[in-house]
């Protein structure tokens, strides 16, 4: 048998405040980076937001031969667009994406024109005045003279349109935690579920921070990533939490810190080889996935390894934390009266375990 | 156990074979040629609903400007108001619609306050399509005030979105764009319509004729009669102060292109403003308008040369061409202005009675005569449509994604796979064969429920086989686990089971759960991504579970129950 994690036999809950110092100190360099952003007048946003959030228009065109950056700019500029990013597309020759800001401030121009008609004209108009520049329609082939252009591809989302993608993708994300937070409250016990749902902000978090302090863009794709990597690291949660609760169920004497390191280590093995393998997909993502998915497949990268690190390293500490504090606070109670009817016998030691235990193996069965 | 095994098997295959012909099965009589790599790759084309950011094609989200409506309402309501006042003899001061934020209402300033409950209560039977169930009178001094209602308000304006949804379809379909999808979009009261269309990447001039509102309507100026030449102004500050200063709500200062220049783009765009040269005042009420069109073509006033030189003919059902007669015999001599969204194309004068047919002259092109006698066909638009969003994708864009998204995948899969039999061993294959049967029944399921596989659901199927293997992992550490416990390998394979199943229900649960909250309030796009994902999912329960247990107990009756060592 070829085994790479046996018998692992570590004391992680011993080094929680490390872990959890570790991942402070990342989402406060993160908020310190939106915030500095944020305050400096004249700065950058503290967030990259892309124009799904945002509002602005994004031209992909493709060019016979790429003209240089700045003679696009030039070209735009002449038709009163300032502002202009010009991204070159590494691994397409001829692609480039033209990036134009917001130009409407909610309303429709006079002529009933928003954003997401001035966009396209005006650059399909810039990049003819390029010399050489003839529009073809993007299933032509080139012809063999000259330097003429397709645009293969434009997003154009208006500032109103923006703001409501950017509500529903924030509320959506919400939502889903708090589903999360029912059933695995349902299913566990509250704090189990609170704790699973701390680590899973932890996660978001520290991802939104490496976003934020490398300026990476935020934009729909991101949010997909956010909502796949809330499923793995809740996936991952949840197997630590059933080993605990299996664990809880056998053996009643030893305490919950001692179960929960023993249940960290005998998932170790399973933890690596399945995070390792998510994490080879996503790589292969990240180089494979091209363009439209580079957002998608980098915010999946960081939150994986957030993902796999704060299911030891956060959730965990936090719900032996909780769980031992309720259970001081219930014995210190008078043992009358507080107590519902769910407890059994055996619950008498260990209160808050015994009728989820019974709970628990019923629905095992 | 031997029949428990026969049973297991015979699920199985059937379930895979019905997958299989579900997803590369063709939906015609099966040739030979649908058998070679070149056939099932158009066949599975044909099964899989493609999304647009895959196919290429235009994603158009617009939104009815319904305040637009609800002020024009108020305003006709006004000047109907004002002249029923007036025929009836009532002694009013004025009456004005006010619309301000997102109330609308009718101020009528009477001149006498005893007279007020009077008008109240008797005049709006008086006004032509005044609905009481719009309108809640008040009473303050000389004043009443009809203000309309918070249900009307909802009503009209949602009536206005689906009359806009009907009127887009009809010019859509004229269009001949094929296989559109047309529908209600967001919440009720975002009052947003979503437009897609595969195939078109460039939608400039189908966007243009859609938003035209093409409002038709033909008008009296006021002026003398001809021979006289008619009065314009060179300004609307000129045509403004010849009604005193203050335009009363009976009249209107309309925009005059004496030169209508041919627009470029073959959409009827009204030109810039600030271009016209001269202004006119008409009466409003119109004396018809484009509700009562019949019929509107284009067609060339000088065949022969070439593509300049088009005008619009139009017909008016019967009831129109009742009022239009009546006016026109009554009014011989008089200008008429024939305007389009709220600029005079023409004004001719009325040589004598006409009754039910008309044109518009105004040196169109071919093309833009045809979008406007389309647009026009089709009715006018309640109230302005604006474009919130746009996203288009040219097919060379769409096939590079498929192209990356399948590579990645496929790399990823081809490493995991990898992994799996090196660290597993013959255990490993049988994960194999649960994740090519998990990717092939999750395809099965798009395919039956129509759903859309777009570039976020590729990531989704990218996430369940994630979760595949992890079922898999679960289930092979825990048989380890029992096997390093002493357990022979029959009692370690069903320990194993039984003791990850409940940990696969939870993760599988917990993530179907926040999935369900995705696909219900998120945009399509993440919706693409939950119902691959949720697809993947359900199949995953099926195949790390049931099939890859199978497979197991194959191998041990296999052996007879005699097996002392497992490869794993």
């Amino acid at each position: 048998m070829f085994q790479i994690l046996n018998n692992v036999n570590v004391d992680w809950m011993k080094h929680r405040k490390v872990f959890i110092l570790i991942s402070v100190v990342i989402m406060l360099a993160g908020l310190g980076s939106a915030l500095a952003r944020y305050l400096t007048p004249g700065g950058t946003e503290p967030f990259n937001l892309g124009i799904d959030f945002k509002g602005g228009t994004v031209v992909t065109a493709e060019f016979k031969q790429r003209p240089a950056p700045e003679a696009i700019r030039d070209a735009l500029a002449a038709k009163g667009v300032s502002d202009v990013i010009i991204q070159p597309v590494t691994d397409k020759a001829g692609v480039v994406l033209i990036r134009l800001p917001q130009m409407e401030t909610g309303e429709a121009t006079q002529s009933g024109d928003t954003q997401v008609d001035i966009g396209r004209k005006t650059v399909a108009e810039g990049l003819k005045t390029l010399s050489g520049g003839v529009q073809i329609e993007p299933t032509q082939e080139f012809p063999a003279e000259g330097n003429a252009f397709r645009i293969i591809g434009t997003d154009a989302v208006g500032a109103v349109a923006g703001a409501a993608l950017r509500n529903q993708a924030v509320a959506v994300t919400l939502l889903a935690l708090v589903g999360i937070l029912l059933y695995i409250g349902f299913r566990f016990e509250w704090t189990y579920g609170a704790a699973a749902v701390l680590a899973v902000f932890h996660d978001v978090l520290v991802t939104l921070a490496f976003f934020s302090i490398f300026q990476l863009e935020v934009n729909l794709t991101v949010i997909a990533a956010l909502l796949t990597l809330v499923g793995f690291s809740v996936n991952d949660t949840i197997v630590i939490f059933d080993r605990i609760r299996e664990n809880l169920r056998m053996h009643r004497r030893s305490n919950l810190y001692d179960l929960t390191n023993e249940s960290v280590n005998q998932t170790m093995s399973r933890t690596v080889i399945t995070s390792g393998l998510v994490f080879l997909s996503v790589l292969s993502l990240v180089l494979f996935g091209g363009q439209v998915l580079r957002g998608f497949s980098v915010a999946l990268f960081i939150g994986i390894i957030a993902g796999t690190y704060s299911t030891i390293g956060i959730a965990s500490p936090i719900m032996v934390w909780w769980q031992q504090r309720l259970e001081a606070g219930r014995a210190a109670a008078p043992p009358s009266g507080t107590r519902g009817a769910g407890g059994g016998g055996g619950a008498r030691q260990r209160p808050t375990t015994g009728a989820r235990d019974a709970k628990a193996s019923a629905a095992a069965r | 156990m031997k029949k428990n095994l026969l049973q297991r098997v015979i699920i199985i295959a059937a379930v895979t074979l019905l997958g299989l012909w579900v997803v590369i099965g063709p939906r015609h009589r099966p040739t030979l040629a649908d058998f070679t790599p070149a056939g099932l790759n158009n066949t599975l084309r044909e099964n899989i609903n493609l999304g647009l950011d895959l196919r290429g094609g235009s994603h158009l989200v617009m939104q009815v400007q319904v305040r637009d409506y609800l002020t024009r309402l108020s305003n006709d309501t006004a000047v109907s108001v004002q002249n029923a006042a007036r025929e009836q003899g009532y002694d009013v001061k004025e009456v004005r619609p006010e619309t301000e934020g997102n109330d609308y209402r009718v101020v009528l300033v009477a001149n006498d306050p005893s007279k007020v409950s009077e008008i109240r209560d008797q005049l709006p039977n008086r006004v032509s399509g005044f609905d009481p169930n719009i309108w809640t009178a008040g009473v303050s001094g000389n004043t009443l005030t009809w203000e309309m209602t918070d249900t009307a308000k909802t009503a009209l304006a949602n009536r206005a979105t689906e009359d806009a949804l009907k009127i887009i379809d009809t010019r859509i379909n004229a269009l001949g764009v094929t296989e559109p999808t047309l529908q209600a979009h967001g919440s009720a009261s975002a009052h947003q319509i979503l437009l897609q269309m595969p195939g078109i990447d460039d939608p400039e001039r189908i966007k243009q004729l859609l938003k035209s509102e093409s409002r038709l309507e033909l008008m009296k100026v006021v002026s003398p009669s001809n021979p006289s030449p008619m009065t314009s102004y060179p300004t609307e500050e000129a045509a403004r102060q010849s009604l005193g200063g203050t335009v009363p709500s009976n009249r209107r200062i309309l925009a005059y292109d004496e030169r209508n220049e041919p627009t470029a783009g073959g959409a009827p765009t009204p030109p810039k403003p600030g271009e016209p040269t001269a202004w006119v005042v008409v009466e409003t009420p119109a004396v018809v308008d484009g509700s009562e069109l019949r019929s509107a073509d284009a067609v060339s006033n000088n065949p022969g040369a070439g593509d300049d030189g088009y005008q619009i003919n139009f017909t008016l059902k019967p009831t129109g061409a009742q009022k239009f007669g009546a006016w026109t015999a009554a009014n011989v001599g008089a200008y008429m202005a024939v305007v389009l969204n709220d600029r005079v194309q023409s004004a001719p004068f009325i040589k004598s009675q006409i009754t039910d047919s008309g044109q518009i002259s105004g040196n169109f092109t071919k093309d833009s005569a045809n979008g406007l006698a389309l647009t026009l066909r089709s009715g006018a638009l309640p109230a302005r449509i604006i474009y919130l969003e746009e996203r288009t994708v040219g097919p060379s864009l769409g096939a590079d994604s498929i192209r990356a998204g399948v590579t990645a995948s496929l790399v990823g899969l081809a490493l995991v796979v990898l992994t799996m039999v090196v660290y597993y061993r013959w255990s490993g294959i049988n994960a194999v064969v649960a994740l090519l049967l998990n990717t092939i029944i999750t395809l099965a399921g798009l395919i039956i429920f129509d759903a859309t596989l777009t570039l976020p659901g590729i990531a989704g199927i990218v996430l369940g086989i994630g979760m595949a293997v992890d079922s898999n992992v679960l289930i092979f550490e825990r048989i380890r686990e029992e096997l390093q416990s002493g357990k022979t390998v029959a009692s370690a394979i069903d320990a194993g089971f039984d003791r990850a199943f409940v940990t696969i229900i939870d993760t599988h649960v917990t993530t179907i759960v926040s999935s369900l909250f995705l696909f219900v309030f998120g945009t399509s796009l993440i919706r693409g991504f939950a119902v691959t994902l949720v697809l993947g999912l359900l199949a995953n329960l099926f195949t790390a579970v049931y099939v890859s247990r199978t497979i197991f107990m194959w191998e041990l009756s296999r052996k007879q129950g005699r097996v002392e060592t497992l490869s794993i």
